[in-house]
């Protein structure tokens, strides 16, 4: 008997990384679980990319697992909402697995390499757990895996700051997982139910409403919390600073962003779609609090001295573009949403492995003193330049192209939509600001001293080459993933789960 | 809504109470154990909302016996669901109090204050 593995494809997307992860904390010598666990993420970017290529041409992909019927079952689905972030994630993974090499090595003590790189897998598996589940309670359930992973990961490195950054996220993201928890509770209790295409049927047909809307603003804030949006993002930056460089790469360039799906997978499909009041609750309660977060953390960004707290500033300011594009509630800000987590994913992925890159030759990352690395570091500095100019949005990057999408957007809207444009265009500037103050410091400021030390280690200067190439690719050919966005905001604002 | 519906929602008043005592105890406590306490009572009081949605009047546990056809139950979906996050509870717990531990190897102290200031 055949069995055509093609049909398995989105439960594979979770248990490949899932079965591997206790299986790579047999493999002692380092070389081998660090190998192991690149496999293993490149395999779950390859199964993400062919299904994300079937989506494409119009296929959803639905999957009842131990063949069970939904909704007594637990079903999974892939579509064009989560397609695209599943690439980013299983991509974002191997990226930073591959790109981070010499950093993991000399940041995490060798005995503790398998342990890594275990929660290294439970993390791509729990982020592609979370996308691809189509069940309310087993969404919870992989975003605590995720979750616990990400703090193993967090506090893995040598830097004690790390471990009270960790201990704040572990304490707001419970906060955040446990206020999911009481949301998806009190639908259950008026549904009956834990299958988001069932509940989106059966929402609507409660006869009292309150406590659906008590659910949808326990889910809200929740999410938000997990998706760092303003002003619940005081866990991030610590967070993203102090955590080894390449579990930094892999969080920035998606682990918000999945966050924001579920939020935006939930809030449409279940809440908005019957109850009309809702859209505009979402929308007000969403679309200050992503301006302020935009102003704001571009703003704290660009007076910030350590690099990598300046790029998570950055990344929380992006969470703001992402969620103002979704409190539109048209189908052109949906579409910048959804491709501006593409993007950012891209921008930031490669500004933090050149940061990983430069740690390898400084012990500091304050952006004073990195004075003229661009002299002695001339790949690590031009990738630095390429995903900065991507995250300010100049033409012919990724970057540009959301922020076109999101401007046009914005423009639908009339009189306040040109105010938001300023604002968008106001806090690229600051964006501008803080990307040149540390290119200034690394092509044109004098060092104190004579540097003496070789470009970093090849391997990783390849995968942040590349990662800084793919911000010009998609900034050229943005077709495959602005039709996938496209298509994913036609399901969202269609109301179908 | 006269009293005796308000009072007669008793488990959930006490679900509220307990989440908002362990979410002062999360916020107002300088220690960190203290913290961590406080946070499970937060999450403890949501598995009390969900035992209490699942209890029919008259119910006895989810487990058929033969020859009662008429068997009257509780649902045992909350139950089920409850332990799932029971565990992840735990594994949460435990990974905060060995952050803890290290905090104190590190630095020497647990309260929040004196971290603070260390650097």
């Amino acid at each position: 008997m055949s069995m055509d593995l093609s049909l398995h494809l989105p439960i594979l997307q979770v248990i490949v990384p899932l079965l591997a992860a206790p299986l790579v904390v047999l493999l002692q010598p380092r070389n081998l679980a660090w190998a192991a666990t690149v496999a293993v993420c490149l395999l779950a970017f390859a199964i993400a990319l062919q299904m994300a290529s079937r989506v494409l041409l119009g296929d959803i992909l639905y999957y009842e697992v131990g063949g069970w019927r939904a909704p007594f079952g637990i079903a999974l689905q892939v579509d064009a909402v989560n397609a695209l972030l599943l690439v980013v994630v299983s991509g974002a993974a191997s990226l930073a697995a591959l790109g981070c090499r010499e950093s993991l090595f000399a940041q995490i003590e060798p005995r503790r390499h398998p342990l890594f790189f275990a929660a290294w897998l439970l993390l791509l598996a729990g982020l592609s757990g979370m996308l691809v589940s189509a069940d309310a309670f087993n969404i919870f359930v992989f975003m605590e895996i995720s979750s616990l992973a990400s703090y193993i990961l967090i506090a893995g490195g040598p830097d004690r700051r790390a471990l009270l950054a960790v201990f704040k996220y572990l304490v707001m993201g419970t906060i955040g997982a446990t206020f999911y928890l009481i949301g998806v509770g009190l639908i259950y209790m008026m549904t009956g139910t834990l299958n988001l295409a069932d509940m989106a049927r059966l929402v609507p047909e409660v006869a009292d409403q309150r406590p659906v809307l008590l659910a949808a603003g326990f889910i809200t804030v929740g999410l938000a919390l997990k998706a760092a949006l303003f002003p619940m993002h005081v866990w991030l930056a610590n967070a993203y600073m102090h955590a080894p460089h390449a579990v930094s790469v892999f969080l920035a360039a998606c682990g918000t962003k999945v966050a924001v799906y579920v939020l935006l997978r939930i809030d449409f499909s279940l809440f908005q779609a019957g109850n009309l009041d809702h859209s505009i609750r979402f929308a007000l309660f969403l679309m200050p609090l992503a301006l302020l977060g935009i102003l704001v953390c571009s703003a704290v960004a660009m007076f910030e001295g350590q690099l990598k707290r300046m790029l998570a500033f950055s990344s929380v300011a992006q969470i703001g573009y992402i969620l103002l594009g979704a409190s539109l509630l048209s189908e052109a800000g949906l579409t910048s949403s959804l491709l501006h987590m593409f993007n950012h994913a891209l921008a930031k992925s490669a500004l933090f492995l050149a940061a990983a890159c430069l740690s390898m030759r400084f012990m500091d990352l304050r952006i004073d003193s990195l004075a003229g690395a661009a002299r002695q570091m001339p790949v690590t500095s031009a990738v630095f330049v390429l995903g900065g100019l991507s995250l300010i949005g100049v033409p012919g990057t990724a970057g540009f192209v959301s922020k076109w999408v999101l401007i046009t957007a914005l423009l639908e809207q009339g009189e306040q939509g040109m105010v938001m444009v300023a604002i968008v265009l106001v806090s690229s500037l600051m964006a501008v600001a803080y990307v040149w103050r540390t290119l200034e410091v690394l092509y044109f400021k004098e060092p104190a001293g004579e540097l003496k030390f070789a470009e970093a280690p090849p391997l990783m200067l390849v995968i942040a080459g590349s990662a800084a190439l793919l911000n010009l690719v998609f900034g050229l050919m943005p077709a495959v993933p602005l039709a996938l966005s496209q298509q994913a905001a036609q399901v969202l604002i269609g109301g179908a789960p | 809504m006269n009293l005796f519906e308000v009072l007669g929602h008793y488990n959930y008043w006490v679900f509220s109470i307990l989440l908002m005592v362990g979410m002062y105890a999360v916020i107002a406590r300088g220690n960190l154990i203290k913290k961590l306490v406080g946070l499970s009572i937060f999450q403890s009081a949501v598995f009390l909302m969900y035992i209490s949605m699942d209890k029919v009047e008259g119910g006895t546990a989810p487990i058929l016996q033969s020859g009662n056809p008429g068997q009257l139950y509780s649902n045992p979906l909350p139950q089920v669901l409850i332990l799932t996050a029971i565990v992840v509870g735990v594994a949460t717990l435990a990974l905060g109090l060995a952050i803890v531990v290290r905090i104190h190897e590190r630095y020497g102290t647990i309260e929040e204050q004196e971290l603070l200031n260390a650097d």
